[in-house]
C-alpha cells in the first residue's frame, strides 16, 4: 500500500540515483537516524551502553570493513583480529603521546595507520587466491599479535604489559576512561558508524565498488575487460583496514578502556566478525548490521534466558552458545547464503507487491 | 662450537618429531580436500572431541552429566566402570563414523555445488558447533589421556649420542612412537586408496563427482567414507596430542597450526602433507633457537604463517600441489 516506487516521480538525475530510492525507505531512514541520534542518547544508561550498544555500534564498523574485503571483493581474511589491535595500538599511541588533540583525529589517524598495515599485508593477494589467501591473512593475525605481545616500545614498557586508555576528550566532552558519560561514548561511536557507513554505501555502488565486485565474482574476466586487479584488490585491504582500525581504536580506547591484546584480539575475534558477515549477508551493508546486532544480542539473550530464567550455570550456557553460533551459521549457509540482507530484500519485494501475491 | 651444533641437531630432531604430529592433523584435511573439494577447518575440532570421547568412554563418564544435572537437579557422574584402551578405541571410531554420517546427512548433502568458501565457511560453523558440544558432553576440564604409549625420554637414543658427541639428546618415546605411527597411517591410506575398490572409488569422486556418479559411484556413501576416514585419522591424532598435553580446548587449534603445512605442502597431496609438516616443525623449532632470543621468543605462533606465506608468493600451488590453471 505505502511501500511503492509508483507516483514517486523523480524528476533529476540525483533523484534518480540516490541511496534509499523509495519513499517509505527513506522516511524510514530518516526516522532511524533521527532516533539513534535524538531519541537514544536520552534514555542511554551504562548498563546498555556497554551490553549492547556500543559493542554492537563497534562491531557494525568492523563487519562493515571486512564485509568490503570478503563480501564486495571476494578476499577472504583471517586477520581482522590483528587489524583491529593495528588500530587500538596505533590509537593508544597517538593519544599518549599527543594528550591535547582531539580524539577523533586520533580514531581517524588509527584507521589511516592500519589502513597502510592492511595494504601490506594485502600485497600476497595479488599471488594468492581463495584459501591460501585466507590461511596467507592468518600470517597477519598471528604476527600482529606476537608484536604486540613482545615489543615493549608498543604498551609504553607498561608493567603487566596492557594497555590502559587515558582521560580524553573531544571538544571539551570527556570520551575515553571510566568517568566518560555513556551518551558521550555512545554518540561518538554512532558518529562514526555512520559516516563509515555512509562512504562504505556510496563506494560499494560506484565505479570502485563495481570493480571490486567485477574482481570478486571473476578475477581474470575483470582483469581482461580493464580492471586493475593491483588498484581494485590493494583499495579493497586500505578501505577495509581503515573501518577495521577504526573499530578496533573505539573498541579499545571507548569501550574495553584496557586491552590485553592476545585476549581481546585474537584469532577468536576475526572469527566472531567473520560470522557476522556471513549471517547479515556477504556483499551487502545493510547485513554488516544485521550480522553485528545479531551476534551481539545473541549471547545476551542466552545468557538472561539460561543463567537468569532457566537457572543453570554460566559454563552450559556458555557452551550452548557455542553450539547455537555453530548451528546458526551452517543453517543460513544452508537455507539463506546471502545472509539476514537476503531475507530482508526478500521481504521488501514482498511489501512491494502486497497485497498481490504477483 | 660442538656443543652448540649438537644442540641444533638435537632441536632438528625434535622439530623433526614436531613435524610428524603436524603431519598427522594435516593428513585430515588433506583426505577430506581431495575428496570433496571441502577444506574441513573442524577437523582440528574433531581431534579433539574424539579425544574427549575417548578419555568419557575410558573412564565411564556419562555424556552430558552437566547439563542432565542442571536440568534434572539429579546427581550422576559416572557409570562406575572402566573401559579397556582398546575397547574404547574401537567404540570412539564408532562415534566417529556416526558423527561422518550425522555431517553428510545434515550438512554437507545440502551444500553440494555451493562455492569452496562456502563450504570452507560451513564447517567453521560445525567446528564451533562440535566444540560446544563436546564440552557439554563430557566438560570442558583438563582430561589426562594414558592409552599405555610409551612416554618420556628415551635412554638407548641418549646413550647413543652421548658416546658420539659427548652429549645426551633428549627425544621423547612418545614422538618415535608418533612417528611410527603416522608411517603406518601414511603407508595404510595410500594402499587403501591404491588398491581396494572403496579406495579407487574415492579417488574416482575427487576426480570428477558426475562422472563417478554416471559409473555408478555413490557419492553419499563415499562422503560418509571420507569423513570417517578423517574422524579416524582425526582419533590418532587427537591420542598423539592428548597423550602429550593433556586433553583440553587448545587440542582444537593444532588445526591452524596445519593450516601453513597444508599450504606449503599443497592442499591435494598426501606426501606434501608429510613433507610440509616435517619442514615446518624443524624451521619453527630452529627460528626459535637461533633467532627467538634475539627478537623476544615465542616465535613459534607465527613463524609457521609467514614461512607458509613467503613460500606461497612464489609458488601459489605448494611444493607437491596440482599447478592451479584458470580459464575464464
Amino acid at each position: 500500500m505505502f511501500y511503492r516506487e509508483a507516483g514517486d516521480f523523480k524528476t533529476s538525475y540525483q533523484g534518480d540515483s540516490q541511496t534509499f530510492p523509495i519513499k517509505f525507505d527513506r522516511y524510514r531512514y530518516y526516522a532511524v537516524m533521527a532516533f539513534a541520534f535524538l531519541v537514544v542518547p536520552f534514555m542511554i544508561n551504562d548498563y546498555w551502553a556497554n551490553a549492547i550498544l556500543l559493542p554492537f555500534l563497534i562491531y557494525s564498523i568492523a563487519a562493515i570493513g571486512l564485509n568490503i574485503l570478503v563480501g564486495y571483493c571476494g578476499q577472504v581474511s583471517l586477520g581482522t583480529g590483528g587489524f583491529m589491535a593495528v588500530g587500538a595500538y596505533a590509537a593508544y599511541k597517538l593519544m599518549t603521546a599527543f594528550p591535547e588533540v582531539s580524539m577523533f583525529i586520533h580514531v581517524i589517524l588509527a584507521g589511516g595507520i592500519t589502513a597502510v598495515v592492511c595494504v601490506g599485508f594485502g600485497l600476497p593477494s595479488l599471488r594468492i587466491k581463495g584459501f591460501y589467501l585466507a590461511v596467507a591473512t592468518l600470517a597477519a593475525q598471528f604476527f600482529l599479535v606476537w608484536l604486540f605481545n613482545r615489543v615493549p616500545w608498543f604498551y609504553n614498557y607498561s608493567a603487566s604489559g596492557q594497555i590502559n586508555a587515558p582521560e580524553r576528550d573531544t571538544f571539551g566532552i570527556l570520551i575515553t576512561g571510566p568517568n566518560a558519560p555513556a551518551w558521550a561514548t555512545y554518540l561518538f561511536c554512532l558518529i562514526f558508524l555512520t559516516v563509515c557507513a555512509l562512504i562504505a554505501r556510496n563506494l560499494t555502488r560506484g565505479m570502485q565498488g563495481r570493480s571490486w565486485m567485477a574482481i570478486r565474482d571473476m578475477d581474470i574476466a575483470a582483469e581482461i575487460i580493464g580492471v586493475n586487479p593491483l588498484k581494485a584488490k590493494l583499495s579493497a585491504f586500505a578501505v577495509s583496514g581503515f573501518f577495521i582500525g577504526i573499530s578496533g581504536a573505539l573498541f579499545f580506547s571507548v569501550y574495553l578502556g584496557a586491552v590485553e591484546v592476545g585476549e581481546a584480539f585474537g584469532i577468536n575475534k576475526s572469527f566472531l566478525v567473520l560470522f557476522m558477515v556471513i549471517i547479515g549477508g556477504l556483499g551487502s551493508i545493510f547485513g554488516s548490521f544485521a550480522g553485528a546486532g545479531f551476534l551481539v544480542l545473541l549471547p545476551v539473550v542466552l545468557k538472561v534466558f539460561g543463567v537468569d530464567v532457566m537457572g543453570w550455570p554460566t559454563d552450559i550456557v556458555a557452551h550452548f552458545q557455542l553450539v547455537i553460533v555453530g548451528a546458526l551459521i551452517i543453517f543460513f549457509l544452508i537455507v539463506e547464503p546471502h545472509g539476514l540482507a537476503q531475507l530482508w530484500r526478500v521481504a521488501k519485494e514482498k511489501l512491494r507487491l502486497w497485497p498481490f501475491p504477483h | 662450537m660442538p656443543e652448540q651444533l649438537a644442540f641444533a641437531m638435537e632441536v632438528t630432531l625434535n622439530g623433526l618429531m614436531a613435524g610428524v604430529l603436524y603431519a598427522l592433523v594435516a593428513l585430515g584435511f588433506v583426505l577430506i580436500y581431495k575428496a570433496s573439494g571441502i577444506f574441513n577447518y573442524a577437523q582440528g575440532v574433531m581431534a579433539l572431541f574424539a579425544a574427549m570421547t575417548l578419555v568419557g568412554i575410558m573412564n565411564g563418564q556419562v555424556p552430558f552429566s552437566h547439563l542432565i544435572n542442571a536440568m534434572l537437579g539429579t546427581e550422576i557422574h559416572h557409570f562406575g566402570w572402566h573401559v579397556p584402551g582398546l575397547l574404547a578405541i574401537l567404540l570412539t571410531v564408532g562415534v566417529m563414523v556416526l558423527l561422518a554420517w550425522l555431517v553428510q546427512v545434515c550438512v554437507m548433502r545440502h551444500l553440494v555445488g555451493q562455492e569452496p568458501i562456502i563450504l570452507f565457511m560451513a564447517t567453521i560453523g560445525l567446528a564451533y558447533f562440535l566444540e560446544g558440544v563436546s564440552d557439554l558432553m563430557w566438560g570442558s576440564e583438563i582430561k589426562t589421556l594414558d592409552v599405555g604409549l610409551p612416554q618420556g625420554i628415551n635412554i638407548a637414543i641418549e646413550d647413543a649420542t652421548y658416546k658420539l658427541f659427548d652429549y645426551g639428546f633428549f627425544v621423547d618415546n612418545l614422538d618415535i612412537v608418533a612417528t611410527v605411527i603416522a608411517a603406518l597411517l601414511v603407508t595404510g591410506l595410500v594402499l587403501f586408496s591404491q588398491y581396494t575398490k572403496q579406495g579407487r572409488a574415492m579417488r574416482a569422486v575427487a576426480d570428477d563427482h558426475q562422472a563417478a556418479l554416471s559409473v555408478g559411484i555413490s557419492l553419499n556413501f563415499i562422503w560418509v567414507l571420507v569423513w570417517s576416514v578423517a574422524g579416524f585419522v582425526a582419533l590418532v591424532a587427537g591420542i598423539m596430542w592428548g597423550t602429550k598435553s593433556g586433553v583440553q580446548f587448545s587440542l582444537s587449534l593444532i588445526a591452524l597450526k596445519a593450516l601453513p603445512v597444508l599450504m606449503l605442502g599443497g592442499f591435494t597431496s598426501i606426501p606434501g602433507a608429510i613433507v610440509g609438516g616435517l619442514i615446518i616443525g624443524v624451521g619453527e623449532k630452529l627460528f626459535e633457537f637461533l633467532v627467538g632470543p634475539m627478537v623476544g621468543g615465542a616465535t613459534e605462533n607465527w613463524f609457521a604463517y609467514v614461512l607458509a606465506l613467503l613460500f606461497l608468493v612464489f609458488r601459489p600451488q605448494g611444493l607437491f600441489g596440482e599447478k592451479i590453471i584458470e580459464r575464464v
